[in-house]
């Protein structure tokens, strides 16, 4: 066979299964669309933000108590991981070049690979009853946040770090010329050149722990309601599929299947207001 | 009275200096001694459970005693189909677009986006998908096979974006002499720009691998829960991080097995890890020494 | 505006010495005049900047051509219409037209991949696979059909005899290509073009990133080339063009779009250039 024919042939194979991987995506809107259809339809989307409380046998789906924890785990989330998360970029940047550097950017890379379950588990035997001395029963919103801060203090660590290691080196010897103190360069001009990049990283890590099931399930003890401490046990969007998704059927079973609808549509728009802010995404 | 004021202003500098640095340092501790706590806590409570037996039994009493061979098993043919149906549909992907799609080009900017909202979609969301399409509508039920393809469509983003970036850090000089030479883009991509990225591929293999081998949330309602050994792919099996949720959150003093499956998987994690910079490695220096 | 070289029967080469048709081609004796490739009307842009203009000129067969001028007036990318290396740059659009032995290389229905076994080429750059020396000079021989074990064997060995690399690697045929030094590796290069026995070679600037003595080598090389190749060669140094050329074309950038001022015979071009500006460029060379 000719070398142009080769890669005819060659070219045709590739388009096929580029179009198969691309296919993936609309294969899980199609069904996620089709199977939370039957519920859409027989109740409308309103229903799920206005009925009286979730209660599957009785065929009322009052989502907002889950969008409420989901919510709340995350911002609070957030909240802790942010600071910790850069600082740990700073640090690893402009206070220990060296090994200590190096090693804290691999206790964090580490920490990226801890496996959520992992985490659960830890957080479980360990936080839960730490918490638990404090304000039964433990299991709670405050449980759910740590642990899921601990998720994704990398993300947040490592995109930070990225954003500081592109930034020109000229940025910070024109700023030591000037006689600017290290850390005058890092309020004054490091955070402020990253910014969009630690905005986009904050982002893309409050998508993952929205999207976050079994770390959040295991430890926030999964009573449907509306938080009104740090200490109530919350269940969120991703745990109540993972709950009752063993056993639902009929509209229970789409209803969850909306949930899931939702759950993407917010994380995917959270993933765009990154990608719109420049920010990519760190495989760790 | 000037020189007072250059020296308070100075002063509050030297103050809002000290404490961030306080704070930069505090930060670091939290973070570092978290980690220290999680990791010797998964060693002390999950080592001494493991040995031989643990690796090479089934698990007795829910799996309070016994070991968990069968779900290792499972584990591993999840994995297996996962990587065999992602891997070379990755790589494809990955190749069209590095050599065939044009910068800024139509249908490259199409499938980058798929790819990047797919990345996005939360892995519970993947569960539900597998068990819609590929235990309901493909009636492959709770299955290996259904666990594996969905995590095949998970990883898929991952394998494709590495392999792409690894392919386009190979140097054009290549590209272009292969094509002087007449040689086709098939040929150049098999003799030389698929072994030059063979470090990079390797590592974006590892890495889905890692993402997969972690993965809970996708498999509980699409390979199952059922900890017999597998007798073949059409069987429900349950992997090692559904194990480990299982004893925790369904078994009463399941925690100690709970806490030696967790060690088991984490240096599971490590050791793929690190075979792969062995192995990146290990090419890299083959490649600029000998043939 | 057409320039072309005089036709005046044989020209005699650099040194006096008459060349004959080496091993590899058969055909006419060395620099008769006669034309190999005719470049007629060509023009080159980048994603819509013009980088050539209305470029028209013959190249012989046999006969070593020399393209110079100052750095960005197109040069590298009249050679990669030669071969069609322009098909992989996105953006880049060719018009006029390239006859090779009469018949337009730029046409839809041409094999590119045969064109470019016809017509090779050396980058500045040395650019060995990172194989090893053998798999080098195999992997575009069976990349184009010739798979029996003895043939390869003797196409690897008559390649690296003829840029003088044999000796130096014979020992080491299985060895890393990489781990050769650059004059080695740009031979080596030459080697793996010429292992596809081409008729036309396309070299740019092949000695530009060599020391002086692997230059001298690479030169004295070229040198060799003549009769059994037609060499289309870019350089710098006009020094080198003068010793190896028997035709040069003299390029300029004229409203920002490279355009060919006077293509001679190289001596004529540079002894008694036509046109000022020629005069100027190769007046650098004498100081
Ligand atoms: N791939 C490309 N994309 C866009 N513009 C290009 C590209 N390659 C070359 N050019 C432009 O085309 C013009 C001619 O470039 P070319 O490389 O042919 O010049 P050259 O004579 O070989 O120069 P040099 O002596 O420096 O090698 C230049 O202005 C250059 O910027
Ligand atoms: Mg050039």
């Amino acid at each position: 066979m000719s070398p142009s024919a080769r890669d005819a042939r060659l070219l045709r194979w590739l388009a096929f299964a580029a179009g198969l991987a691309s296919a993936v995506l609309i294969l899980i809107v199609l069904f996620l669309m089709q199977e939370s259809w039957p519920v859409i339809a027989r109740y409308g989307l309103v229903h799920f933000v206005s009925a009286r409380g979730w209660h599957p046998t009785e065929g009322t789906f009052n989502l907002v108590p889950m969008l409420a924890a989901s919510a709340a785990t995350s911002a609070l989330a957030i909240a802790l991981a942010t600071p910790l998360g850069v600082a740990a970029a700073i640090f690893s940047r402009f206070y220990a070049a060296g090994i200590v550097g190096r090693l804290l950017h691999w206790v964090i890379v580490l920490l990226a690979g801890i496996p959520s379950v992992v985490l659960g588990l830890w957080g479980l035997t360990v936080i839960v009853p730490l918490i638990l001395k404090v304000a039964p029963p433990g299991t709670s919103l405050l449980a759910g946040s740590l642990i899921l801060a601990l998720m994704i203090l990398p993300t947040i660590a490592l995109t930070t770090e990225a954003a500081l290691a592109s930034l020109p080196s000229a940025y910070g010897i024109g700023a030591a010329a000037l006689g600017l103190s290290r850390e005058a360069i890092i309020i004054n001009i490091a955070i402020p050149a990253t910014k969009a990049s630690i905005f986009a990283g904050v982002m893309l890590a409050s998508a993952r722990a929205l999207g976050e099931t079994m770390a959040v399930l295991m430890v926030s003890g999964n009573v449907v309601q509306l938080p009104k401490s740090l200490f109530d046990p919350v269940r969120t969007l991703t745990a109540n599929i993972a709950l009752e998704m063993a056993y639902a059927t009929g509209d229970h079973r789409a209803s969850l299947f909306v949930s899931g609808l939702a759950l993407t549509a917010v994380v995917l728009a959270l993933a765009a207001v990154a990608r719109r802010s420049g920010g990519q995404v760190v495989h760790a | 009275m000037h020189s007072l004021a250059v020296y308070r202003s100075a002063h509050r500098i030297a103050l809002r200096d000290r404490t961030l640095q306080l704070l930069v340092l505090a930060a670091v501790v939290v973070i570092t001694s978290t980690f220290g706590w999680l990791l010797l806590d998964i060693v002390w409570h999950g080592a001494n459970r493991i040995g031989w037996e643990f690796l090479t039994a089934a698990p007795r009493s829910a799996g309070r005693n016994g070991g968990i061979a069968p779900i290792l098993l499972a584990t591993v043919l999840i994995l297996t189909v996962a990587l065999a149906v992602s891997a070379p549909l990755g790589l494809a992907t990955a190749i069209l677009l590095s050599e065939f799609s044009r910068p800024g080009g139509r249908a490259g900017y199409w499938i980058g986006l798929s790819l990047d909202i797919l990345a996005g979609v939360p892995s519970i969301v993947f569960g539900l998908f597998g068990n819609a399409f590929f235990c309901v509508w493909l009636g492959l039920g709770f299955s290996i096979l259904s666990g594996g393809l969905t995590l095949a469509c998970m990883v898929l983003p991952i394998l494709i974006r590495t392999a792409e970036s690894g392919l386009r850090t190979v140097p054009n000089d290549w590209r272009l002499g292969a094509a002087a030479l007449g040689i086709s883009k098939a040929s150049a991509l098999v003799n030389v720009l698929i072994p030059a990225a063979a470090p990079a591929l390797v590592a974006g293999l590892m890495l889905g691998i890692g993402r997969a081998m972690a993965e809970t949330a996708a498999l509980i309602f699409t390979s199952g829960y059922v900890d017999r050994m597998p007798a073949s792919l059409l069987d429900s099996g349950r992997a090692i991080s559904v194990h480990i949720y299982d004893l925790t959150m369904n078994v009463a003093g399941g925690d100690r097995s709970a806490y030696a499956s967790a060690l088991v998987l984490i240096a599971l994690l490590i050791l793929i890890n690190g075979a792969a910079s062995w192995l990146a490695e290990r090419t890299l220096k083959r490649r600029i020494t000998a043939s | 505006m057409t320039i072309t070289g005089e036709s005046e029967g044989l020209v005699e080469a650099v040194d006096g010495k008459a060349y004959t048709v080496g091993p590899l081609l058969s055909g006419p004796p060395c620099c008769r005049p006669e034309t190999q490739i005719r470049v007629d009307g060509l023009s080159l842009g980048y994603g819509g900047k013009p980088a050539l203009k209305d470029v028209s000129l013959d190249i012989y067969r046999g006969c070593i051509t020399a393209l110079i001028g100052p750095s960005g007036c197109g040069k590298t990318s009249l050679l990669s219409c030669l071969n069609r290396l322009t098909d992989l740059i996105p953006g880049c659009r060719v018009e006029g037209r390239i006859m090779l032995d009469g018949a337009d290389i730029h046409s839809s229905g041409v094999d590119v991949q045969a064109l470019r076994q016809r017509v090779g080429m050396i980058f500045q750059k040395p650019n060995p696979f990172p194989l090893s020396i053998r798999r080098n000079l195999e992997m575009p021989l069976k990349e184009h059909g010739i798979t029996g074990r003895s043939e390869l064997a003797a196409r690897v060995e008559r390649s690296l005899v003829d840029v003088g690399l044999w000796d130096e690697v014979k020992d080491r045929l299985d060895g890393a290509a990489l781990s050769l030094s650059g004059g080695q590796q740009q031979r080596l290069c030459m080697a793996r073009a010429l292992v596809l026995e081409p008729e036309i070679l396309l070299m740019d600037e092949p000695c530009s990133a060599l020391d002086p003595l692997s230059s001298a080598v690479v030169e004295d090389l070229i040198e060799t080339l003549r009769g059994r190749y037609t060499v289309v060669i870019v350089t710098h140094n006009l020094g080198q063009a003068r010793r190896i050329a028997n035709y040069a074309a003299f390029f300029w950038v004229n409203d920002r779009a490279g355009t060919l001022i006077e293509f001679d015979q190289c001596r004529r071009l540079f002894e008694q250039p036509r046109h000022q500006l020629t005069a100027a460029y190769v007046r650098g060379l004498r100081g």
